[in-house]
């Protein structure tokens, strides 16, 4: 293997085909570390830091800012001093001449199944390939699979993923039944056994969180491991405000400033990113189906159902994560948690920690899989 | 998300909703076309191929071509809303509304207020208007200043494929009369439409970019063209809000003032005739609520007072383009910019 | 089919109320009570009526700026009604419609309406849903002899005709369109025209309230049967002016009374009725002092009813947006 390591253009969610390459955080010749901030990445839907996916001597910036560029299109090298300078100008070279512009941003890459599931119709996500248990992705109250659009590509590489929507969100039947735990957590079974999976790593964030816990209190042989993430079921208290504003706002400057509460950084709510929310709320039954879960989960304004007590019961690897600056899920639920389970708390993430700290988060989810 | 062409996105909404609600129908001249003729079915499905596939699917006793007759099919659209059905009616070029629009603005228009409120009138009469089809002055015009003047009637013009679905499944949905402007050069457009249905609400605005320097507000396929300057003017430094009301009646009132406030500076993008048109509306509508903020004229991007020509090299002249948008905001931003 | 004594009593007592009203609001515009301007039915009841008989809550009708008789006939309530007529918030529109546009959705009832020859299209709706939704009903559009000359009663004999609609065209000549003579501005025949759309048609004495229903009686089975639209053209006379104020002047001297005299719908039934002592004279008695007292309160309560208010300007002009 060279020593050579390039950094490409990432594919954050279904939709990106290229990428505008907005700000570099460290100049030529930088020593990276990785995870460290490296460039500001915007799409026509979002805008976010990109962290370095290597650790290394940064030799070369490909890809100046102001620039869009196709997913996997090079934005820059990595070598150490001991590559020559020449070396490094023919494999960049070599990189643009075999780099197939135009397919590039033709491919689509995967696309979402939907499948009629004891549980109605669920619309899921498959990537990567892999002998060992899928890790499963659940999102949180108004998400969706993309929520994960920083995550699950990178898991992939290390083994199979499915990223699920939910019933009441994206693609999936709107029909939430009484809005409770048990009719999410029956959909995330319904799943897994329409795809023949004994067991699973389940990722939840959130509500997400909550579900995923729901089912390995229950099916514990389903289980493999679980990832929380600012997980439900820690505790009464939920910022209600955001919820309540989540459903009620339809407006793009309103509802910014409710999404806003979701990270530690309100400038990375993009209008694009309001827009996706406000069109996903418009669809024939997403209303209804949000304020049956708020009903159902969070009735008189605090959580429902508290399985805090129950932790100590769970028999598989838990992992919890949480951002300090997180305005939903207060990240104090994570104290006094039983000593098998351990404990992540970021300091620069809100309520986003997959989204605001992703290579942090991916590092601990390849780890699970590995 | 699938990318849909406007044309798509109507047929879309038009057969989601009478999948959804027997009590829609479509009725027009042609919106099957063939009718009693010894060819094809569905021969047409509109001159446009909007309405194309819909008869197969709901019959004849859904999807009615009518006599060219208008003032006869939209008062039996109007009658029918009044009792109990929830017509669609195709009214092929807005530049008929000369020959039915009594029943249009006398009666449709009339029935709740003048029935004191005992009369609910579900009724959507979809039109084509516009110019760049080289249609020449009696298909191409825009008109929609004229029904906006007449309580009783709502009035939206969508400005892309997404939001003429969701536009019109509001518009079925809604229990006022509503008048559907569908621009005839936008039909092949496409952008990402959802497979689920949705429904936009009437009387709010899109503010489709977010700048500090001018407030841009634009009609129906102005829209675009108001946003494609915007880009071209951000590359020189000039950053602008481009606003699309959607709706002409409900008109948002609050997002145009507070977008011109922000700015203090307004161009209006309007394809109709300037005289009594929405850019003169908008323009006092600011005057009066927003004086104070402006820090210049309010432009008015228009077509000239004239009936569209035909003449490819004439109705080119006519049709406000991306230029005179960008040179509006430009004169107003001043030389430094 | 035969009409019950309950039919004719039913007949009668529609008729006398219709008269009654008219009378009286003819009585109080001359007097300055009533705002604005009124166009009355009175001399034109047997067509109503004798139409009307045969409908019910699945039928509706679409009337004209001479609207009162075919509420009235159709069910709507003369209380509400004369509230109208005084602008009252208690009106039938909530005093927004006034004379020319008392509509009652609710006893299908599309409106009297002030475009002459606006509402035949609106009745092809009304037959278009009737058919659609397999409810059994049929919808008639009662059109002047001046509506008769608009392009919207062609455009919807035609419709009418080829979608096979129940839809009844009721043709009231009362010989003026305002003051022009139906005998001078249609041309053809009504019948005429009719027939050259392919609609069965005939022509019926309107003061005769028998020869009203039996006509009527064949075009409305017609339509609920599913054989299509017809028409009716009913010669009549009307006793007042176009409008309230209208003088007359170019009818022939002497050419009114002798209707009166002679033709009088009301007469001409309580001869009919009488004659075959199917009613006797005390009953026919009884129903017009009835419908005189009716009128009567009608006409007190109307006036005692408050206005409407600022708070209503703006109320109902859409279903769900306030503008």
């Amino acid at each position: 293997m060279s020593a050579i390591q390039n950094i490409v253009m990432p594919k954050w969610g279904l939709a990106m085909q290229e990428g505008l390459v907005a700000a570099w955080h460290v100049p030529v010749d930088a020593v990276l570390e990785a995870g460290q901030d490296l460039l500001d990445i915007e799409t026509s839907k979002i805008a976010n830091v990109y962290e370095s996916p290597v650790s290394g001597h940064l030799r070369r910036i490909v890809v100046a800012a102001g620039e869009t560029v196709p997913v996997g299109a090079l934005l820059g090298v990595c070598a150490p001093a001991s590559v020559s300078d020449t070396e490094i100008d023919a494999h960049v070279k070599a990189f643009q001449d075999s780099f197939d512009w135009d397919g590039a941003k033709a491919d689509t890459g995967p696309e979402p199944e939907t499948a009629e599931t004891t549980a109605g119709r669920l619309r899921f996500l498959r990537m990567g390939d892999g002998d060992g248990p899928s890790m499963l992705f659940l999102h949180g109250f108004g998400g969706d699979l993309n929520t994960w659009l920083f995550n699950q590509e990178v898991v992939a590489q290390s083994g199979r993923t499915i990223a699920l929507d939910l019933p009441g969100h994206g693609g999936s039947t709107k029909d939430v039944g009484p809005g409770d735990l048990v009719t999410l957590a029956g959909a995330v079974m319904a799943l897994m056994d329409h795809l023949s999976l004994p067991s699973a790593h389940l990722v939840g964030h959130s509500m997400g969180g909550a579900t995923a816990l729901l089912v390995a209190l229950e099916r514990p042989d389903r289980v493999a491991s679980l990832t929380l993430l600012a997980p439900g079921g820690f505790g009464p208290a939920i910022n209600m405000d955001y919820i309540n504003g989540f459903i009620a706002e339809k407006r793009a400057k309103k509802l910014r400033a409710v999404l806003e509460l979701l990270v530690a950084d309100p400038t990375a709510i993009t209008a694009e990113m309001v827009e996706e929310v406000i069109k996903v709320k418009r669809l024939d039954g997403v209303d209804a189906a949000l304020k049956t879960l708020r009903d159902g989960l969070f009735p008189g304004g605090t959580q429902a159902i508290d399985l805090r007590d129950r932790l100590a019961a769970l028999l598989c690897p838990v992992r919890v994560i949480w951002g300090r600056r997180d305005r939903i899920l207060p990240a104090s639920q994570a104290d006094g948690v039983p000593a098998s389970i351990r404990v992540t708390l970021l300091d620069a993430a809100g309520h986003m920690p997959h989204m605001e700290s992703a290579a942090t988060v991916n590092a601990l989810l390849q780890e699970v899989m590995t | 998300m699938p990318m849909k062409s406007y044309r798509q996105a109507v047929n879309e909404a038009l057969r989601q909703e009478m999948e959804r609600d027997s009590r829609v129908i479509l009725m027009g001249e042609d919106v099957a076309g063939g009718a009693g003729a010894p060819g094809e079915d569905d021969a047409w499905g509109g001159p446009l191929g909007v309405t194309k596939g819909l008869e197969p699917i709901f019959g004849r006793e859904r999807v009615l071509d009518t006599p060219i007759s208008e003032s006869a099919f939209i008062g039996c659209a109007a009658g029918a809303a009044a009792t109990g059905l929830r017509p669609v009616a195709e009214l092929m070029f807005v530049d008929f509304m000369g020959v039915c629009f009594d029943q249009i603005f006398n009666q449709a228009a009339k029935f709740r207020y003048m029935f004191g409120g005992r009369a609910t009138t579900p009724l959507v009469i979809r039109t084509m208007y516009g110019a760049g089809f080289r249609a020449a002055s009696q298909h191409s015009q825009c008109l929609y200043p004229l029904f906006t003047h007449i309580p009783g009637l709502k009035v939206v013009l969508p400005s892309n494929a997404y939001e003429a679905k969701g536009l019109l499944i509001q518009a079925i949905r809604d229990d006022d009369p509503v008048i559907f402007f569908e621009h005839k050069a936008m039909y092949d457009e496409e952008v990402d439409v959802p497979d689920e249905s949705y429904a936009i609400p009437f009387g709010e605005a899109n503010v489709t970019r977010e700048g500090d320097d001018c407030t841009i507000i634009a009609f129906g396929r102005m829209v675009n063209l108001a946003n494609q300057a915007a880009d071209n003017l951000g590359k020189s430094g000039i950053t602008c809000t481009v606003v699309d009301p959607r709706t002409t009646s409900p008109l948002d009132r609050e997002t145009i003032l507070d977008t011109a406030g922000e700015t203090g500076r307004v161009v209006v993008v309007d394809e109709a005739h300037p005289r009594c048109n929405m850019a003169t509306d908008i323009a006092a509508l600011i005057c009066e609520h927003r004086f104070a903020d402006l820090k210049g004229p309010i432009k008015q991007v228009t077509a000239p007072h004239a009936p569209v020509p035909f003449s490819p090299a004439l109705e080119d002249l006519y049709i406000p383009g991306v230029p005179k948008i960008e040179a509006a905001v430009r004169e107003l931003c001043g030389k430094g910019h | 089919m035969q009409l019950s004594r309950d039919d004719l009593r039913a007949a009668y007592q529609r008729m006398c109320l219709i008269r009654t009203f008219e009378d009286t609001v003819h009585e109080e515009f001359s007097a300055g009570n009533i705002p604005g301007f009124v166009h009355l039915y009175a001399g034109e009841e047997a067509s109503a009526v004798g139409v009307c008989l045969h409908l019910d809550e699945r039928d509706a009708i679409a009337s004209t700026h001479r609207g009162h008789g075919h509420c009235i006939a159709k069910g709507c309530d003369p209380q509400a009604m004369m509230a109208e007529i005084y602008g009252r918030k208690d009106g039938l529109c909530g005093g927004k419609g006034g004379s020319m546009h008392i509509a009652d959705l609710s006893k299908g009832m599309m409106g009297a309406n002030g475009i002459v020859g606006g509402g035949p299209p609106l009745v092809c709706g009304a037959a278009l849903s009737a058919k659609y939704r397999k409810t059994g009903g049929v919808a008639v559009a009662f059109v002047g002899d001046g509506g008769s000359n608009q392009g919207t009663t062609f455009e919807s004999y035609n419709l009418a005709k080829i979608w096979n609609l129940p839809a009844i065209f009721i043709i009231e000549d009362n010989g003026y369109a305002e003051s022009t003579a139906s005998g001078w501005s249609v041309g053809g025949s009504q019948v005429g025209r009719a027939q050259g759309f392919g609609m069965p048609a005939t022509e019926v004495d309107g003061h005769d309230f028998f020869a009203v229903w039996e006509a009527a009686r064949e075009a409305i089975d017609r339509a609920r049967s599913g054989q299509g639209p017809s028409l009716l053209h009913v010669r009549l006379n009307r006793y007042y002016g176009h409008f309230e104020g209208d003088a007359l002047t170019y009818k022939a001297p002497g050419e009114l009374e002798k209707v009166k005299m002679e033709q009088d719908a009301l007469m001409l039934f309580r001869r009919r009725v009488t004659e075959t002592a199917l009613l006797d004279g005390g009953e026919l008695d009884a129903i017009e002092r009835d419908a005189e007292a009716q009128i009567a309160h009608c006409l007190a309560s109307a006036k005692a009813a408050p206005m409407p208010t600022e708070a209503d300007l703006m109320t109902d002009v859409y279903a769900d947006y306030a503008s």
